[in-house]
């Protein structure tokens, strides 16, 4: 309990030892904190570098950056927002959520989490490092070759991008495998598959789109590595080589890594609907078989962003067709949630203001995107501000807007207290507009011709207007975070305490503290129901009665095992970034990194091979 | 405060169509030399007609269910005194009906888009006009193979007449974008893709690349001269010739300095040099803008371009030859008085 107490204002410990038990600590909760902060940390990273191009965008020929700035700016953004911001922010809700939805005490692997997590630190650390170096990634978040040869690029800049996309990879597998292992081994008795709440759902979806498809990009990025250090010729088309082969490969990870995206979002409106209108998801499972759909035609539409690359006709008809498919689960989720709220009570909490929106902006987003599956507009939209006004509809109206609905939903079960409702509710009306007034226009200037990735147009092209309009979004949206940030600092200061159930919830973490105790559960609870805990309050609505909750159980805590915290983790992870690192400074580092790392990873491995014994009392580590 | 706001809404989604509607209907929002959606070719039509098909679809679509989730929220909001609201946990034969529906509204989107598909990928008559582009770091080069004229940045064909683009790319990814003649084609190292499309009428029109290829992407610009038949023929004629020995002093001294300098190492000028690295000057004076369409083609321009092409052009390949003052002014005579 020391090390959970000592997080908690009002108590006394020393800062030294409130920041080892952050970077030793093995908790989920605690690491789903770690990997909120740090996803809240690179969105506002990201979003300073989409605001420094809206302001060179403002108005034609503008003069904010140069060409190169400019080029390691978008760059830079898009990297950030995929891999540091919305994903880490995805993975702080799986870290802190799942064990606590599925009633167990911690992920299957509490140290692999540490590790996961401290590896992707690392990653993050390695990308911008390049900012030091004076060698910031300039090919553009998905880096198509042959831009990124050698002979294109020649200095490290592209070396930091796909260094640091390996070290992120490495770190969403580790997690992927641990949260497959854990849902379908740790779930509380009764939780059978189909009574697992729809957070869990989609996260578990995630997770194998995260395992299929990061492998892919993983094989492409050691490809450039191996031509850019040992001088190979995959993507060298003076060798014969097919520039298009990093297309396919990125795309075959790219387009699921859009679902890895936005599935925890519609995992979390999925949740929030529920309870905000007082009655069960409609059509609970063909929104999970929806989910499940959207994962596999996932792996099976990427050379829709290639209709432009001459793949002939055949392959084009073919792609077009799998991805207005895709279309047909994604319409009905969108009409589910709909009949959720159809004869409902609906309570306008904030929560549910964030969730109305991702439905909004997503549900645009996605028509938008019905109209380049097929090829011939395509053609016309792609590469434009059409296609940029398209997935930012996508992944801030939709993964953004749904990931904040998830942060003024759990945070009181995170941080004990409510986030302020009139607050919460002018930061989304500020974001609501603010969003629709960058990315709206973006449409018009895509359909009158203007290119995505260009630092700079001439006056007469009639794009001038529009992108005034959308700097002037951009700025509203920033000052919309600085509302959450004041509700942030107001409610910590002087919220009220939360309840353990604030919003009349319907799944098992709303009956345990907020926050939670480290061992999550006193009595690991049994579940009848997928809204278990609404059942048990309020019967299901069909005849069987509410059920009387079961007596507060008489459990010594301290008998409860929980994993003791470990440094190996963060050491381990260290002394991989020096091994990786290594790449761009010595030979030797590389060597003397390898050899650490080993050392490190036989550390971990064997940390409690001679300890088994003592599990019992390694309670009394809490 | 929810009522008001949540009652402001509708108005806004309203007023929004309603300028879409305007729009659509030739408000000047869509007229900009760029636009994709006036379109000038047969190529751009048939793509434009699936365009509109999806979008009145999707408009109609986005209105009704924007306009269905915000009557739900406000017909159900919570009012005091409510019991809880029936458990209604899904109803199958609505589910199975709404699936079905998204996969006919779909289909009507596939059924003429595959035809087209096929149609603007056909292979061109031997008759069309061929034209091979090259899109380079950052400019395009224009060769017409059998009318052996190669050119830069500013591409000249006949209205009426189909035209057939091979793409090549002797360095990296770039696309091939004319927006108002149809939509692009990327233009792949290692590969040739193409585009057979027929211009209607007379007219210029601005293109871009679309890919980003590097450093000066923004600034890969050219013109596309759509020419009645006989201005056509007269341009080609004017292609053709040698190129012009000048008779001012001044442009005869840049002319020196040119075929004493490095210049000749990437330029070509017919009869002068064979540089093939950079744009061919053989006719430089009929084209209007320098430096892929960036500004106008003028003695001071093009005498700022020679000093410094990389402060005019982030990254441009081409060096600072150390050329200054009378130097940039006699080079700048003589390749503008090449006609």
């Amino acid at each position: 309990m020391a090390t959970h107490a000592a997080f908690m204002p009002g108590t006394k410990a020393s800062t030294g030892s409130v920041i080892w038990s952050w970077i030793t600590t093995v908790d989920h909760k605690r690491i789903g904190i770690l990997y909120g902060v740090s996803a809240f940390f690179f969105f506002v990273v990201g979003g300073i570098e989409a605001l420094i191009m809206r302001l060179q965008l403002a108005h034609p020929d503008g003069t904010v950056v140069g060409a190169q700035r400019f080029n390691e700016l978008f760059t830079m953004h898009g990297t950030t927002m995929v891999f540091l911001a919305i994903m880490p922010m995805s993975a702080a809700f799986f870290n802190y959520m799942i064990p606590l939805m599925i009633g167990a005490r911690d992920v299957a692997f509490p140290r692999l989490n540490a590790l996961s997590y401290w590896i992707f630190f690392s990653g993050a650390l390695l990308l911008h490092l390049s900012f030091l170096a004076g060698a910031v990634p300039d090919g553009g978040w998905f880096g198509y070759a042959n831009l990124t040869s050698h002979q294109f690029s020649p200095t490290h800049s592209i070396d930091f991008w796909m260094l640091g996309l390996q070290v992120l990879g490495i770190s969403s597998l580790m997690a992927g495998f641990n949260f497959i292992v854990t849902i379908v081994n740790m779930r509380a008795p009764g939780m059978t598959l189909m009574r697992m709440p729809l957070f869990v759902w989609m996260s578990f979806v995630v997770q194998f789109l995260v395992v299929l498809a990061f492998p892919a990009i993983t094989v492409a990025l050691i490809l450039l590595m191996f031509d850019r250090f040992f001088g190979t010729l995959f993507y060298a088309p003076a060798a014969g080589a097919d520039p298009l082969l990093w297309q396919h490969l990125f795309w075959i990870f790219g387009h699921p890594e859009v679902y890895i995206l936005i599935l925890p979002a519609m995992g979390i409106v999925s949740e929030v609907l529920p309870t905000f209108s007082r009655k069960p998801l409609f059509g609970a499972p063909v929104v999970i078989y929806s989910g499940i759909m959207i994962g596999f035609f996932g792996f099976g539409v990427w050379s829709h962003h290639m209709f432009s690359v001459g793949m002939g006709p055949v392959a084009d008809s073919a792609f077009s067709i799998a991805t207005m498919l895709i279309a047909v689960p994604t319409g009905v989720k969108i009409l589910n949630w709909i009949g959720t709220l159809w004869g409902g009570r609906i309570q306008f909490k904030t929560p549910l203001y964030f969730s109305l929106g991702f439905i909004a902006m997503f549900t645009l987003g996605g028509l938008s995107g019905v109209m380049h599956a097929s090829p011939p507009v395509d053609l016309q939209q792609t590469d434009s501000y059409f296609i940029v006004a398209h997935f930012h509809y996508v992944l801030f109206g939709g993964s953004i807007f749904g990931l904040f609905s998830g942060v003024y939903y759990w945070w009181p079960k995170i941080f004990g207290k409510v986030l302020d409702d009139r607050l919460g509710k002018l930061h989304f009306w500020l974001m609501m507009i603010g969003f629709n007034v960058t990315f709206f226009p973006m449409h018009f200037l895509g359909l009158i011709g203007m290119p995505r990735r260009i630092y700079t147009y001439a006056p007469d092209l009639g794009w001038n207007f529009w992108n005034l309009v959308s700097t002037i979004g951009a700025f509203t949206i920033a000052v919309s975070l600085l509302v959450f940030f004041a509700n942030v600092v107001k409610t910590t200061r002087s919220g009220a305490p939360a309840p353990a159930d604030p919003w009349d919830g319907r799944t098992l973490e709303w009956t345990i503290p907020s926050p939670p105790p480290v061992y999550n559960f006193a009595v690991v609870p049994t579940v009848h129901d997928r809204d278990d805990f609404w059942v048990q309050k309020y019967g299901d609505g069909h005849g069987t009665p509410p059920r009387k909750p079961s007596p507060p159980a008489h459990v010594d805590t301290s008998s409860i095992h929980m994993p003791p915290p470990s440094y190996w983790p963060i050491l381990l992870a260290g002394a991989f970034l020096f091994m990786v690192s290594g790449a761009l400074v010595s030979i030797y580092q590389v060597i003397l990194g390898g050899f650490l790392t080993l050392y490190c990873m036989t550390r971990f491995m064997l940390e409690y091979h001679h300890q088994t014994d003592v599990g019992p009392s390694a309670g009394g580590h809490h | 405060m929810r009522k008001s706001l949540l009652a402001r809404i509708p108005t806004a989604l309203l007023l929004l169509a309603a300028a879409l509607l305007l729009s659509s209907c030739g408000w000047s929002l869509w007229d900009s030399p760029m636009t994709t959606v006036r379109p000038k070719s047969g190529f751009g039509r048939m793509t434009h007609q699936i365009f509109m098909l999806i979008s009145w679809w999707t408009l109609g679509i986005g209105i009704a269910v924007e306009a269905g989730l915000l009557w739900v929220c406000y017909r159900f909001r919570e009012k005091p005194g409510q019991p809880l609201p029936t458990q209604v946990h899904g109803h199958t034969l609505l589910e199975v009906s709404w699936t079905i529906a998204f996969a006919v509204i779909l289909l009507i989107f596939a059924v003429p888009t595959i035809p087209v598909i096929f149609e603007t990928q056909a292979a061109p008559p031997p008759t069309a006009l061929k034209v091979d582009v090259a899109g380079r770091q950052w400019w395009w080069e224009f060769k017409y193979p059998d009318l052996k004229i190669v050119t830069a940045n500013e591409l000249h064909i006949p209205a009426g007449q189909q035209v057939s683009f091979n793409l090549h790319a002797p360095d990296v990814i770039h696309s091939f974008w004319m927006p108002q003649l149809g939509g692009k084609r990327d233009v792949v190292p290692g590969r040739v893709n193409r585009i057979t499309l027929t211009p209607d009428g007379p007219g210029e029109l601005p293109g871009q690349c679309a890919e980003y290829c590097g450093m000066s992407h923004a600034n890969m610009r050219f013109r596309v001269i759509v020419h009645e038949k006989g201005d056509f023929e007269k341009w080609v004629a004017n292609q053709q010739k040698p190129a012009l020995s000048p008779t001012d002093p001044l442009a005869q001294k840049g002319a020196e300095l040119f075929s004493q300098s490095a210049c000749v190492g990437c330029h070509t000028i017919t009869g002068v040099s064979g540089g093939v690295l950079g744009p061919n000057l053989t006719h430089f004076a009929s084209r209007k803008t320098l430096g892929a369409n960036l500004m106008a083609n003028t003695p001071e321009n093009v005498a700022k371009w020679i000093e410094n092409p990389g402060h005019l052009k982030p990254g441009a390949l081409m060096p600072d030859l150390g050329m200054r003052g009378e130097q940039t002014k006699a080079l700048a005579a003589y390749l503008l008085s090449l006609k």
